[in-house]
C-alpha cells in the first residue's frame, strides 16, 4: 500500500467541529477558592456541597500530575482554563421548545434529534453543553417506574441525600490528580437511579459537548443501580475544532448494588487535533464501577477523538459472585495518543472478569492498553480473561501494551493473549480483487477486527459507532 | 474477451514475464501448465492487476478495453475474477457480510442499484447448494479456520455468486482432495456458459480430468512455449516437466 493511499484514507476531517453562536455565562479564567465559590453559588448549592468541593480543591493543591502514562504533552495551565461555561438561558426548562434555537441546530448537526424522533426510538437523553445540562428527555416516564435521571445540579437539588450518600464512594476525592480537580470544579454531569429490581425499560443516554472555547468540561457522572435492578447507559461526545487544546476531565461512578446489572457504553469523539497535531481535547477521565454481590458491570467503549486521552473504566469487584467486563476499541490516527485500558480488581469469591481491547493505530499516533488484574487475598477461585489486540496502518505509528498482573490468592485463574496486526497489502488486495475498494475494504476489515466489541453495543449505537470508526480512518465519508 | 499481447513484467527487478501472448474468447477453457517459477502466478496477478508486478511492456485487452490502467476493483467489476491459490483470512468478516459488501460494491461500480437482501439470500443458498457447502459457512469468518479445502471452496462460491465473465483459478485443485477436487471442479463446470470463459493455471494434470480445457498452454521460463488442445497435457503428464526443460535449454 502506498503511502500516499494511507494519507488520503486517514485523513479525514474532523465533522463535528463547528462552534455555535450562543451566548454564554462563562467565569474568568483562573482557579481558587473564590472560582469555587462562585461555581457553588451559581448552582445554588448546599453547604455540605461547597465544603466537600473546597476539600477537593484542597487536596487537589497538594497533587502533582501523572507522568506515568505513556503520552507526551504540553501540561495545562490550569489557571488559563475556565471553569464554568453556561449557553445563558433562563434556569429550568420544561419543554424543549424552551431551548435556545441555535442549541437546537448544534445538536441537529451532531445528528442528535431531541424531540419525536428519539422519543420513537426510546432513547432517554440528557445534554450537556459545557458546563451544565440543557435538556433531559423522558423525565415523565421514568418518573413513572421510580427511575430518576436528570442533571447533576438538579440532582444536588432534588435528591441531596442519594446524592450525599453515594458522591465520592468509587472514586474518592483524592483519587488522582484530576478526579480531585474534577471533585473541586465539576459543573454538571448526569445522575441516574434506578430503584429496588427495576428494569429500566430504555436506553438512558448522555451527550457532552464543549462548545465555548477556553473551557474545561468537568462533568461528573453519577449511576446508583439499586438491588436487583438493570440499566443501560450511553454516552456520547463531540467538541469543535479549536486551535488551542481543551481540557476534559470526567469522573464517572457507578454502583451496582446486590444482583444488579449496569451495561455503560460510551462513543468518543472528541476533536482530535489538525493534522499537525495542533489543538485537540485533553480526555483525562476517571471511571470506576463498584460491584456488590451478584453485580455486574459492563464498560464499552468506542474511542475515536481527543488529542491525548487517558482514560482506565474500571471495576472493583467486590461482593462475591460480581462480575466486570471491560469491551474496547481505540482509534488514534494523526498525531493522536491514547493510553487507556481497565483495572479489575477481585476482591470477592468467585468474581469474573473480561477484557477485550482492540487498539488500531495509524499516522503518526501512539495507542497504548494499560491493565490491571488484581486479585485480593480474600478473592477466592478469581477468574480473568483479558484479549489485547493492536492493529497497525501505516509505519510511523506505535501500538503498546502494558499489562499488570497481581495475584494475591493460589486460586486465582488469569488468562492474558495479545496480538499485534498489521493490515496487510494481502488483505487489501483480496478485497480489491472482488470489487470492494481500498477504503471500503479498511473499513470492512477494521470493523471486523472490531467485531466483538462493537458487538456488545446497544443496536443504533452499534451502527454509529460503525460510521465513526470508518470516518476516523478513512477520507472524506460524511 | 481478453487478449494479451507481448506482455512482459517483473517483481522486484526480476523479469518473470517475457512476452506472454494469449487470446481466450467466451465460452472457452483455456489452461496453463507449467513448473514451478515458470510464471504462472504472475501472470494471474497481473492480469488481476496486483500493484507489486510491474508492467513493462505489453497489452491486455479485456472486452476491447485497456485494462492496464485500471485499479484491481475496476477490473474485477468488468468481470475478471480470481481464486486465490492462497485465499486471505478477514477475522471477523463473515463470509455472507463479504460477498455481500463485494457484490453491491462491483454493482455500484457499475452503476448498478444494490441487490435486494431476498434475491441475495436465494443467491447465498442456491450457491452453498450447489457447492455442498453447510449453511453454517456464510456465518463463519473469512478463510478463518478454514481447511485447504473449504478455502478453496469458499472462492468457488464467491466465483459462483459474483458470476464473472472471466475466471482465473490459480492453483485451485492444490491442497484438494479428491472428494473436494470432485466438487469444486463440478461447481465451475454448472458455472460454465457462453458468454464467459475459464483460464485455469495448474501444475498439474489431474484438475483438467474434471474441468476439460479447450486449449492447453505450456509456460517456461515466463514464455508460452507450447500450445495444443487437452492430449498436451496427458503428453505432459507423462513426459514431465524435463521434457520441456530440455526442448527449450
Amino acid at each position: 500500500m502506498s503511502d500516499e493511499i494511507l494519507d488520503e484514507i486517514t485523513g479525514s476531517e474532523y465533522k463535528y467541529g463547528f462552534t455555535t453562536d450562543i451566548e454564554s455565562d462563562t467565569v474568568p479564567p483562573g482557579l481558587n477558592e473564590d472560582v469555587i465559590r462562585m461555581i457553588s453559588a451559581k448552582k445554588n448549592e448546599p453547604e455540605w456541597m461547597l465544603e466537600w468541593r473546597l476539600d477537593a480543591f484542597r487536596t487537589w493543591l497538594e497533587m502533582t500530575e501523572p507522568e506515568w502514562h505513556n503520552v507526551t504533552y504540553e501540561k495545562p495551565d490550569f489557571q488559563a482554563v475556565s471553569y464554568y461555561s453556561a449557553p445563558k438561558q433562563k434556569k429550568t426548562l420544561d419543554s424543549l421548545d424552551e431551548v435556545d434555537p441555535e442549541l437546537l441546530k448544534t445538536f441537529e448537526k451532531l445528528g442528535i434529534s431531541l424531540d419525536e424522533q428519539k422519543r420513537l426510538s426510546g432513547v432517554a437523553m440528557d445534554v450537556v453543553v459545557d458546563s451544565v445540562s440543557v435538556a433531559t428527555t423522558f423525565k415523565a416516564t421514568l418518573a413513572e417506574k421510580g427511575i430518576i435521571f436528570c442533571s447533576m445540579s438538579e440532582a444536588i437539588q432534588e435528591h441531596p441525600e442519594l446524592v450525599r450518600k453515594h458522591l465520592g464512594t468509587v472514586v474518592p476525592k483524592r483519587d488522582n490528580f484530576y478526579a480531585a480537580l474534577n471533585s473541586a470544579v465539576f459543573t454538571d454531569g448526569s445522575f441516574c437511579y434506578i430503584p429496588k429490581g427495576v428494569r429500566c425499560p430504555m436506553e438512558l443516554s448522555t451527550y457532552f459537548r464543549i462548545n465555548e472555547a477556553g473551557t474545561g468540561q468537568f462533568e461528573r457522572t453519577l449511576l446508583v443501580a439499586d438491588e436487583g435492578s438493570y440499566v443501560s447507559y450511553l454516552e456520547g461526545c463531540t467538541a469543535p475544532q479549536r486551535d488551542e487544546n481543551q481540557l476534559h476531565a470526567a469522573v464517572v461512578e457507578l454502583v451496582a448494588m446486590d444482583d444488579a446489572e449496569i451495561k455503560y457504553s460510551t462513543v468518543q469523539n472528541w476533536y482530535p487535533g489538525d493534522a499537525q497535531g495542533k489543538g485537540g481535547v485533553f480526555n483525562f477521565v476517571t471511571k470506576r464501577g463498584i460491584c456488590e454481590r451478584n453485580a455486574k458491570i459492563s464498560w464499552t467503549q468506542v474511542e475515536t477523538g481527543s488529542a491525548v486521552t487517558w482514560k482506565y473504566p474500571s471495576c472493583i469487584l467486590k461482593g462475591d459472585n460480581s462480575i466486570g467486563e471491560f469491551y474496547s476499541v481505540a482509534v488514534t490516527n494523526k498525531y493522536q495518543q491514547a493510553d487507556t485500558g481497565t483495572k479489575m480488581i477481585h476482591l470477592g469469591k468467585n468474581t469474573k472478569s473480561t477484557i477485550i481491547s482492540k487498539g488500531i493505530s495509524a499516522g503518526h499516533s501512539h495507542n497504548s492498553y494499560r491493565g490491571l488484574v488484581r486479585v485480593g487475598a480474600r478473592a477466592e477461585n478469581a477468574r480473568n480473561f483479558s484479549q489485547c489486540d493492536s492493529l497497525l496502518m501505516g509505519d510511523q505509528c506505535g501500538a503498546h501494551t502494558f499489562p499488570y498482573i497481581e495475584a494475591q490468592h493460589p486460586t486465582a485463574q488469569i488468562e492474558h493473549e495479545a496480538t499485534t496486526s498489521k493490515i496487510g497489502e494481502d488483505q487489501l488486495f483480496y478485497c480489491n480483487q472482488r470489487g470492494i475498494g481500498t477504503e471500503e475494504a479498511i473499513a470492512l476489515i477494521v470493523n471486523g477486527y472490531c467485531k466483538e466489541v462493537l458487538n456488545q453495543l446497544p443496536m443504533e449505537f452499534a451502527v454509529e459507532a460503525q460510521k465513526l470508526l470508518e470516518v476516523s480512518l478513512e477520507g472524506s465519508v460524511g | 474477451m481478453i487478449k494479451i499481447k507481448d506482455l512482459q513484467a517483473r517483481v522486484e527487478e526480476k523479469e518473470i514475464l517475457k512476452g506472454i501472448n494469449l487470446e481466450i474468447k467466451p465460452g472457452e477453457v483455456h489452461a496453463i501448465m507449467g513448473p514451478n517459477g515458470s510464471g504462472k502466478s504472475t501472470l494471474s496477478n497481473v492480469i488481476a492487476g496486483r500493484e507489486d508486478y510491474e508492467v513493462t511492456g505489453g497489452a491486455i485487452d479485456f472486452e476491447g478495453e485497456d485494462l492496464m490502467d485500471l485499479d484491481p476493483e475496476e477490473r474485477a467489476h468488468k468481470g475478471i475474477f480470481l481464486s486465490f491459490q492462497y485465499p486471505v483470512e478477514i477475522p471477523g468478516v463473515t463470509v455472507s457480510n463479504f460477498i455481500k459488501t463485494a457484490i453491491n460494491e462491483s454493482r455500484k461500480g457499475r452503476g448498478q442499484e444494490p441487490m435486494e437482501a431476498r434475491e441475495m439470500l436465494a443467491k447465498m443458498r442456491e450457491k452453498t447448494a450447489l457447492l455442498e457447502m453447510d449453511k453454517s459457512y456464510l456465518s463463519r469468518s473469512m478463510n478463518e479456520g478454514f481447511s485447504g479445502g473449504e478455502k478453496k471452496r469458499n472462492e468457488i462460491f464467491q466465483m459462483a455468486m459474483l458470476e464473472p465473465k472471466l475466471a482465473i483459478l490459480d492453483e485451485t485443485d492444490s491442497g484438494l482432495d479428491i472428494d473436494a477436487l470432485r466438487i469444486v471442479a463440478n461447481g465451475v463446470n454448472k458455472l460454465r456458459r457462453k458468454d464467459n470463459a475459464v483460464l485455469v493455471i495448474t501444475h498439474y494434470q489431474r484438475l483438467l480430468d474434471y474441468i476439460e480445457p479447450d486449449f492447453v498452454h505450456v509456460l517456461y521460463n515466463g514464455k508460452i512455449v507450447k500450445s495444443g488442445d487437452k492430449s498436451l497435457a496427458l503428453e505432459l503428464e507423462e513426459k514431465g516437466y524435463d521434457w520441456i526443460k530440455a526442448e527449450n535449454a
